[in-house]
């Protein structure tokens, strides 16, 4: 008992010195991978062209009609931003193992499944949010009422970091696959259906002028719970990619 | 005295020697009882049960498609829980079985897919709608791709293998959400007739036939894992002793 008790004070004493290095080691790992993507800034407008693409496809495929595009319109920019992210989650840890860099984070005092929320949070900020941007633009495009984009806006902004965790633990599960391209959207389709459907359903509730609060706050609580979950997956499976 | 969590006779049979006698002694017995069940429940439920009132005939492949759902989310759980005993306790028995169940459990859910398009064909006038229930098989149809897909993209089996048990594990957190968000999206399937606990809205003559063809399954399946994980095991223990024994001095079974 004596010893338990030292060794948990011994805890506590170093604990705040050891959270300032967890924070330090955080916010190095976020600037790492902002000068990462800077450098490769081209790289970061794909996605954005990818969504271009597909909404300016779908006029040419349903015709012109502004009330059937208004009406699909929802639903089609969500399925876009869900494509549109796929490419650059295969790639999230990919690089990272090949160079040595996840043995690092392993090896790392700090908890792996935080430097895996930060990871998740640099993706999120570097290659999800420029989407969620321009996609009023397209939802200009695809004659979306006006009305509808802050619902919108507030739907991607709650779905898409929803996807990101989920699609990290996806991503960390295929890193140390040989090839994992259509793999990783094989593995992702069961798990963003319900984030799809209270998404696409809230945007829909908006449109038809009907509340669109509680889709939006099961996304909201789905979060929540991701948040705490996902990065402690993600860890398992970084743990399982790394060692062979 | 070793303190040990499990009972002396998993360790034995987590063994993969072991197991691969086990395996070779129980499958035809297990194999056996499956197909005469089947038989049986097949005879009852074709023959024997009189035609619904409602569905008529038609109703008949209710024998082959909810057993065929029952044993989609069985295996399910046993994979998951054979994926967690393989992550958490590292027996390679238990990979092994995890990643046997995936094709068993995706050929189950794709014949419910289908008998369930059979199905509503005549009864609802489409072979295909998005109902919550068919959209949750689905889903657990690709939970199962995924799962065979993950674990075939790794050169190395065993790490394949922990991968695809922590995807299963995911899938089973995630499955409950699914069912209940495509619930909340869009239902039209019957309600289940068949409970438990409690009194069943299914009449004695058709639920005998029903409950033995899911027994029937079962057994199936369970054969079928002996088989397929005995087979996993020689491939993955290639290299060992008692593989090279049993090989040179045993013909095959």
């Amino acid at each position: 008992m004596a010893t338990t008790a030292t060794s948990m004070l011994d805890r506590t004493a170093t604990t705040p010195a050891r959270r300032a290095g967890t924070l330090a080691a955080c916010v190095a790992l976020l600037r790492r991978d902002f000068v990462l993507a800077w450098r490769r800034r081209g790289e970061l407008f794909l996605p954005l062209l990818y969504a271009v693409i597909v909404a300016a496809l779908f006029p040419f495929a349903l015709g012109p009609d502004p009330r059937l595009l208004g009406r699909i319109a929802g639903g089609v920019l969500l399925v876009i931003v869900v494509l549109a992210m796929l490419p650059a989650l295969e790639s999230m840890f990919r690089a990272d193992l090949e160079d040595g860099t996840l043995e690092q984070w392993l090896l790392a005092p700090q908890p792996l499944a935080l430097l895996a929320l930060t990871r998740v949070i640099a993706h999120w900020l570097t290659t999800v949010l420029p989407l969620i941007v321009v996609m009023p633009l397209l939802g200009i495009l695809l004659d979306l009422p006006a009305s509808v984009f802050p619902v919108l806006e507030l739907a991607l902004l709650l779905a898409t970091p929803l996807l990101v965790l989920l699609g990290s633990v996806l991503s960390a599960l295929a890193a140390g696959a040989r090839r994992s391209g259509i793999l990783l959207a094989l593995m992702l389709l069961p798990l963003a259906v319900p984030v799809v459907i209270f998404a696409a359903g809230a945007i829909a509730a908006a449109q038809s002028g009907m509340p669109y609060l509680a889709p939006l706050t099961w996304l909201a609580a789905a979060l929540v719970l991701a948040i705490v979950l996902a990065p402690l997956a993600c860890a398992a499976a970084l743990q399982i990619a790394v060692e062979s | 005295m070793s303190r040990s969590y499990l009972p002396h006779w998993m360790h034995w049979l987590g063994s993969p020697p072991n197991f691969y006698r086990f395996a070779v002694a129980l499958r035809p017995w297990l194999m056996a009882a499956a197909l005469i069940g089947a038989v049986i429940g097949l005879y009852g439920g074709l023959v024997l049960a009189p035609p619904d009132y409602q569905q008529g005939d038609a109703y008949r492949i209710i024998f082959i498609h909810v057993p065929s759902a029952w044993m989609s989310l069985f295996i399910y759980a046993s994979m998951a829980i054979a994926g967690l005993i393989a992550l958490v306790w590292r027996v390679k028995l238990a990979e092994v079985v995890a990643m046997e169940c995936a094709p068993i459990g995706a050929a189950f859910t794709l014949i419910t897919l289908l008998t369930g398009s059979l199905w509503g064909k005549p009864m609802w006038g489409t072979w295909w709608t998005w109902d919550a229930r068919l959209t949750s098989e689905l889903v657990l149809f690709f939970l199962y791709l995924g799962v065979i897909g993950l674990y075939n993209a790794f050169e190395d089996r065993r790490r394949g293998a922990r991968a695809a048990s922590l995807l299963a594990l995911v899938g089973i957190v995630n499955l409950p959400i699914v069912h209940y968000s495509v619930v909340w999206w869009n239902t039209l399937h019957q309600g289940a007739t068949v409970v438990l606990f409690g009194k069943s809205s299914i009449a004695p003559s058709m639920l005998w036939p029903l409950l033995l063809m899911a027994l029937a399954t079962h057994l199936y399946f369970f054969a079928s894992i002996l088989g397929r994980a005995r087979v996993g095991l020689l491939s993955l223990e290639g290299g060992k002793q008692w593989v090279r024994t049993l090989v040179t001095t045993e013909q095959a079974p």
